[in-house]
């Protein structure tokens, strides 16, 4: 099967489709993923800030300004709530307070940092986990959050500093609150929402495809179309067109192709009833001249006989007209034969042959046995029409011996697909100008060749039943001077592949 | 049959220079020419000249030279020798099964020719051989007379010589360019349909089924062979 030429454009537009689809879901999506994280994030820490500071109000007005361990976990307390723990500093004591409710009893603070899985709850929080920036601006008497990871969980720190007012001014306490929050629901959230922009952009990425192909398929299959027409045509089918719809380009290269197709049509069908005409013509005049020459040479045998009879111009135009009767007979068998073979009515007559046997017969029977050397194998045995075999070979030899220079030689060779026969003489052979021409009708190797050399159709003729055959028939200059003419017929000519080989 | 090496030919040509001319040609190789345009006269001049051999045109106004060869064969066996156009492979298949037994091709050089109807009235060498027995047939070769189950069997002088060759040697395959060569005198390039349809007029006469034949046998790609019976 050829490549199809399609497959490369195809590709081409797919993947173009494909990137289009992959930078705008990207971007969109991208572009939506991320401010909507920062929009749940955002809002998920307002809301724990502003959890943590009316928490922190609750708180007022403090009991004192240097609490005690049981006054931190008291402030703790207050600050948790469902999903958070609290931590609170004063000075080197703390105090950790584990969710209020929710958590299973008997273990007020989740467990510490990195030990097992905790589910939403916060793990305990101890002042060695908060970073020293945490602190600090705590410290300065900010409320501060941060979002950290751990094992993999997210979570939300914030940190206020309780302030004390003293004659009127307010300073900061010393005491620290932080409270840690989960920030799992967020995350799954926002994964929730990755998850979905990534399905969107798969699913929108395969209808993209999907819309691709259908595009793609859209634009090739007239351009397919197109060239298979292309092809067809170029093979010989001339009736090949293309169906044409609608307005587009496409549609006006295929309207193109189908009138281009047409006119090539048009124009082949003249050529050939032209050359048929042409054919016909020659088979007619042939043949029109066959009965008045059946005529001439029905008598020309008289003519000749007497000649030597007649007064000396007499007996000399005598034997012109019977010789030229001779030739004339010659030209229009000629003609008519290669007429045959124009118009397709040429056929085998198959016989098992022994073609060592079939080319001294050709040659006894025109006289030649003494002038042709041969060099044949004992037995050859071929499936072939020895008739025309003999016309083959009586036309390469006669040529031989006219054009050429003795010694002609027929020499004889087979394997088990072909025979071959090639007959040479060691004349100065041929013109390489003429050897594409050798087998040309009426094709004179030069102006000085005269007609009464034969018919001008011997080679002609011997091509021709050589390929009737399916056989072959070809000429070259032998290496050390001469034409070789080379006749190859497989040896069973009736066998479609026999011959392949 | 001939007479004093002088035969009679009858000429059924439409073409009056061809005619006059064969005729011409003819004569002067010795023989006595009857020549006529049409098949109605030469089936006329048949009956009441009755000639050694015929040669007929196949193309031929009025009654054509296939209908023309059918009934001359109704009449007889005298041996009928078609001029065809050169390469009409179908007229010269179609003759050959109306009857004729040789063919020539216009324009036909007379030498031709008169090799041709000299072959087809060769005289057959009567042996002194004792009467041959092959089967239902019997083979005289002195009288030349050949019967099937007791009843002579008319053959034309082709038919008769292809049984002879083939039964002279009962068993041997004879290759078509042989029998041609030794049968119609047509050298080594004779057309080989002649044999196949000689045979098959043989055949029809001899055998008792033509299409499973027990005398004259085909070996494939070989030629003829007769029997074994």
């Amino acid at each position: 099967m050829t490549p199809r030429p399609s497959l490369g454009l195809r590709a081409r537009l797919l993947s173009a489709f494909a990137l289009l689809c992959v930078v705008t879901t990207a971007a969109v999506a991208g572009g939506i993923y991320v401010q909507a994280r920062n929009d749940i994030l955002q809002r998920a820490q307002d809301a724990a800030l502003q959890a943590m500071k009316s928490r922190l109000e609750a708180l007022f007005p403090l009991r004192t300004s240097t609490p005690d361990q049981t006054e931190l976990g008291r402030i703790g307390s207050t600050m948790v709530e469902r999903n958070s723990s609290a931590l609170v500093i004063y000075q080197k004591a703390y105090a950790q307070v584990g969710p209020p409710e929710g958590a299973p009893p008997g273990a007020p603070p989740g467990p510490p940092w990195g030990r097992g899985p905790g589910g939403n709850t916060p793990p305990s929080l101890g002042p060695e986990d908060l970073s020293r920036g945490l602190r600090e601006q705590v410290a300065k008497g900010d409320i501060t959050w941060q979002r950290v990871v751990r094992d993999g969980r997210p979570y939300l720190i914030i940190g206020a500093p309780l302030l004390i007012v003293e004659q009127g001014r307010t300073r900061v306490s010393g005491i620290e609150v932080y409270t840690t929050s989960s920030l799992l629901p967020e995350q799954q959230s926002i994964d929730w929402l990755a998850t979905r922009a990534w399905l969107i952009g798969g699913a929108a990425m395969a209808f993209a495809v999907l819309l691709a192909l259908l595009a793609t398929r859209s634009v090739l299959r007239p351009v397919r179309e197109l060239g298979r027409a292309a092809r067809l045509l170029g093979e010989g089918d001339l009736r090949t067109r293309i169906a044409v719809s609608g307005s587009d380009e496409l549609a006006d290269v295929a309207r193109t192709f189908n009138n281009t197709a047409a006119e090539l049509e048009q124009h082949v069908t003249q050529l050939r009833e032209m050359e048929s005409d042409a054919r016909r013509f020659v088979a007619d005049v042939s043949h029109e001249l066959r009965t008045p020459l059946a005529a001439l040479a029905a008598v020309a045998e008289i003519l000749d006989e007497e000649a030597a009879r007649l007064p000396e111009t007499a007996g000399k135009a005598a034997r012109l007209v019977s010789q030229e009767t001779l030739n004339l007979t010659e030209l229009v068998n000629d003609l008519i034969e290669i007429s045959r073979f124009d118009s397709g009515v040429a056929a085998l007559t198959l016989n098992e042959v022994d073609v060592a046997e079939l080319v001294p017969a050709t040659l006894r029977a025109r006289g030649w046995s003494e002038q042709v050397r041969t060099d044949l194998p004992r037995t050859v045995t071929a499936r072939l029409d020895p008739r025309r075999v003999d016309v083959i070979l009586a036309n390469l030899v006669g040529n031989a011996l006219r054009h050429g220079a003795p010694p002609v030689s027929v020499r004889l060779s087979a394997d088990p697909q072909w025979i071959t026969l090639e007959v040479r003489d060691h004349g100065p052979g041929l013109d390489e100008a003429v050897l594409p021409h050798a087998f040309d009708r009426f094709y004179k190797a030069s102006a000085a060749r005269t007609r009464s050399e034969g018919s001008g159709l011997g080679l002609a003729i011997a091509l021709e039943n050589a390929r009737l055959h399916r056989g072959d028939l070809s000429v070259t200059n032998a290496p050390d001077g001469g034409a070789l003419f080379t006749l190859r017929l497989p040896r069973r000519a009736d066998d479609s592949d026999g011959g392949s080989g | 049959m001939v007479l004093g090496g002088v035969s009679r030919v009858l000429l059924i040509e439409d073409d009056p220079a061809v005619r006059e001319g064969l005729e011409l040609a003819l004569t002067r190789h010795g023989h006595r020419v009857g020549a006529v345009e049409s098949g109605e006269q030469g089936l006329d001049r048949l009956r009441s000249d009755p000639p050694d051999v015929v040669v007929l045109d196949l193309m031929l106004p009025g009654m054509d030279g296939f209908e023309v060869c059918r009934r001359i064969r109704a009449i007889g066996e005298i041996p009928i020798i078609m001029l065809t156009a050169r390469g009409d492979d179908m007229d010269v298949v179609a003759g050959l099964e109306a009857g004729a037994d040789d063919y020539v091709v216009k324009p036909v050089q007379p030498r031709v020719l008169e090799a041709r109807i000299r072959a087809v009235l060769r005289r057959i060498g009567r042996d002194q051989a004792e009467l041959e027995r092959h089967g239902e047939l019997t083979i005289d070769r002195a009288g030349l007379v050949v019967t099937n189950r007791g009843v002579p069997v008319s053959l034309t002088p082709a038919e008769l010589r292809l049984l002879l060759e083939l039964s002279g040697t009962p068993g041997r395959v004879h290759s078509r360019q042989q029998l041609l060569d030794s049968v119609w005198e047509h050298g080594y390039f004779g057309d080989s349909r002649l044999v196949d349809a000689c045979v098959q007029r043989l055949r029809a006469k001899i055998e008792d089924d033509s299409a499973a034949p027990v005398y004259v046998q085909t070996v494939r790609g070989f030629g003829y062979r007769f029997g074994p019976v």
